[in-house]
């Protein structure tokens, strides 16, 4: 009995390490998202219940669950409808200087892998550089790229391309 | 993090044996010696028997035409003295003659000699004593003394390629031999790997992995299974290119900023930045004399090839015709410059002289890219795109002879085409 019951926690256990919770997606979003996931997973299974209005990271109300910033083609500047959950972020990362964030910069499937991985670079860095403007530190951003890798879309549309043309934001604890 | 490691595993080339590439030619050369292969006696005792590996290796470089022979009568070897006036009556400007034949140990000696039909005279053979377990391998050393005897040029049919396997939601960076026989996987993640290329050593490979969620470029030792983070700095770390003497690599890193060009120790230390401009540089490539460093750059306003001595220095424009052209890729006698180009749209392998800046598209896929030269230079090994699927594909340098080699059921991309043995 005893050893079923270990057999059954270590399941429950690796089950919490490989899944990707779906917290807030965007609408057609389908990749891996930012989430609560926390890396090892927990040792109990128990669920912490979140609080609207509690962390606002988390509050799907608030402007900061928003983390995904789309980009024209060949295009790094962020646009207009954006620059709020840019603003956004800057400020809890300034309010919150332990907060620490990756900027994954994503391209869609067209051409060369490497070539769109400093594409993907390109965005984050724009993202990065935006975040820095208000205020918040190098210290506390990194950029990267996934290039075309990690797609959200995986038709060969403009559609699916815009939706890979892509910024996430993501806090520690969420990658 | 924990979770994420946990799930790559790292093997030594030793591993099981994975769903293999399956190869299908699609062209055909003009200029093809037509040559016959005499089943070779006693080769049932080996499996496979070495006669079709020989035939198949030929027949894949589009230089030869296979003429069936079938079983002679009397029986023909290595030591018989060949009637060649008679096969100058049937077309094969070339022969084959050889035989399997038990040795000690449980071993076998096979032999062969090659004979020019035309001029009526012997061009060598040899003799190898090998474990059952060595036919495929053996047919391919045969493989290639007749092709350098023949065309004057060294075969590749020993050489291994490198190339990634994607199912479903997993990566897997695999090795094979150039027929895609005896694939093994040397490393597994959920996370994507891309950029793999060899040292010219032959030992190890270097690529790009995503498991830390950002990319990392890794060396790792075939032999050992072993791998060293060789550029993990802060911001993204990719495209590693390979010096001639398999000491040093070029890696394309964002730490200061941009994606910019720095040399790297394989070790990981000596890390010296080679490019400075505000713009993209990416897919470096040593030239094979070791003196320049091939890359994309988008300074001009659209992505074109550059080169930079490998001293530093300002950066010189190679490519001038189109608005996209991409991943340089240098023939290993440093004479043709191998790209990615864009035309409406579409991507194709190219092939440029860089003596006469001629260029010549290659492919007709639309969706081609990644190319790799086999060390003789002869061949271009390149990711292609059948219904939605990745593929690997491969034409002969003037475009002439393609083939094409897919895994049922996974997506493959990525190749890289090995060094010569034992270089």
């Amino acid at each position: 009995m005893r050893k079923i019951l270990l057999v059954a926690t270590m399941t429950t256990v690796l089950a919490a390490c490989q899944s990707t919770p779906e917290a807030e997606k965007p609408a057609g979003v389908e990749d891996r998202k930012p989430t609560a996931t926390t890396p090892g997973g927990p040792s109990t299974g128990a669920v912490k219940p979140s609080t609207i209005g509690g962390d606002p990271l988390k509050d799907p109300s608030s402007v900061l669950s928003k983390r995904t910033i789309y980009f024209e083609f060949d295009r790094d500047d962020i646009k207009a409808e954006f620059i709020p959950v840019v603003e956004a972020h800057g400020k809890y990362l300034r309010d919150n200087r332990k907060a620490k964030m990756l900027i994954q910069g994503n391209a869609d499937e067209r051409g060369s892998r490497e070539y769109n991985l400093a594409l993907g670079q390109r965005r984050s860095d724009a993202i990065k550089k935006r975040l820095i403007v208000l205020g918040v530190t190098e210290v506390q951003i990194e950029s990267v790229s996934l290039g075309e890798e990690k797609p959200a879309c995986v038709d060969h549309d403009e559609g699916c391309w815009y939706k890979n043309r892509r910024g996430d934001m993501l806090y520690g604890g969420e990658f | 993090m924990q979770a994420v490691r946990a799930v790559i595993v790292a093997l030594a080339i030793a591993g099981s044996a994975q769903a293999q590439l399956s190869i299908e030619i699609t062209g055909g050369g003009a200029d093809q010696i037509p040559i016959a292969i005499v089943p070779f006696a006693g080769e049932a005792a080996l499996q496979p028997g070495v006669t079709e590996v020989i035939e198949a290796d030929l027949a894949r470089s589009g230089r030869f035409r296979t003429l069936y022979t079938g079983p002679q009568n009397p029986p023909l070897n290595e030591a018989t003295n060949v009637d060649l006036a008679g096969w100058r009556g049937r077309t094969a400007d070339a022969l084959v003659v050889g035989g399997v034949y038990p040795a000690p140990g449980g071993r076998y000696e096979v032999r062969f000699r090659l004979y020019d039909v035309p001029k009526q005279v012997s061009l060598g053979g040899l003799a190898y004593t090998i474990t059952p377990a060595q036919a495929r391998a053996t047919a391919h050393r045969i493989a290639d003394f007749i092709y350098e005897k023949l065309t004057g040029d060294r075969g590749v049919f020993s050489t291994r390629i490198a190339y990634v396997v994607k199912a479903g939601s997993r990566f897997q960076l695999q090795i094979a031999d150039a027929d895609g026989a005896n694939p093994q996987t040397a490393i597994q993640s959920n996370e994507p790997i891309i950029s793999p290329t060899w040292a010219p050593d032959g030992t190890r490979l270097a690529y790009v992995s995503f498991e830390a969620k950002k990319p990392v470029v890794y060396v790792h030792s075939l032999a050992t299974g072993k791998r060293q983070a060789t550029a993990s700095f802060r911001g993204s770390n990719s495209a590693p290119a390979w010096s001639p003497d398999s000491k040093q690599l070029a890696v394309a890193l964002s730490r200061e900023g941009g994606t910019q060009l720095f040399l790297v120790n394989a070790d990981g230390s000596n890390l010296r930045r080679l490019t400075s401009s505000p713009s993209i540089d990416t897919e470096p490539q040593f030239s094979p004399d070791g003196q320049w460093i091939y890359f994309t750059s988008d300074r001009g306003g659209s992505p074109q090839i550059y080169r930079v001595s490998t001293g530093g220095g300002a950066g010189e424009r190679v490519t001038f015709s189109g608005d996209y052209n991409v991943t340089p890729r240098l023939s290993p006698d440093g004479k043709t410059l191998v790209l990615v180009t864009r035309n409406a749209g579409r991507f194709y392998v190219a092939a440029m002289d860089l003596a006469t800046r001629q260029t010549q598209v290659l492919t007709d896929g639309g969706r081609d890219e990644s190319p790799s030269f086999a060390p003789n230079g002869k061949m271009i090994l390149y990711a292609a795109n059948d219904g939605g699927r990745g593929v690997l594909a491969a034409t002969s340098s003037d475009g002439r002879v393609r083939q094409r080699l897919s895994v049922k059921a996974a997506d493959v991309r990525e190749p890289a085409w090995g060094p010569f043995p034992g270089n």
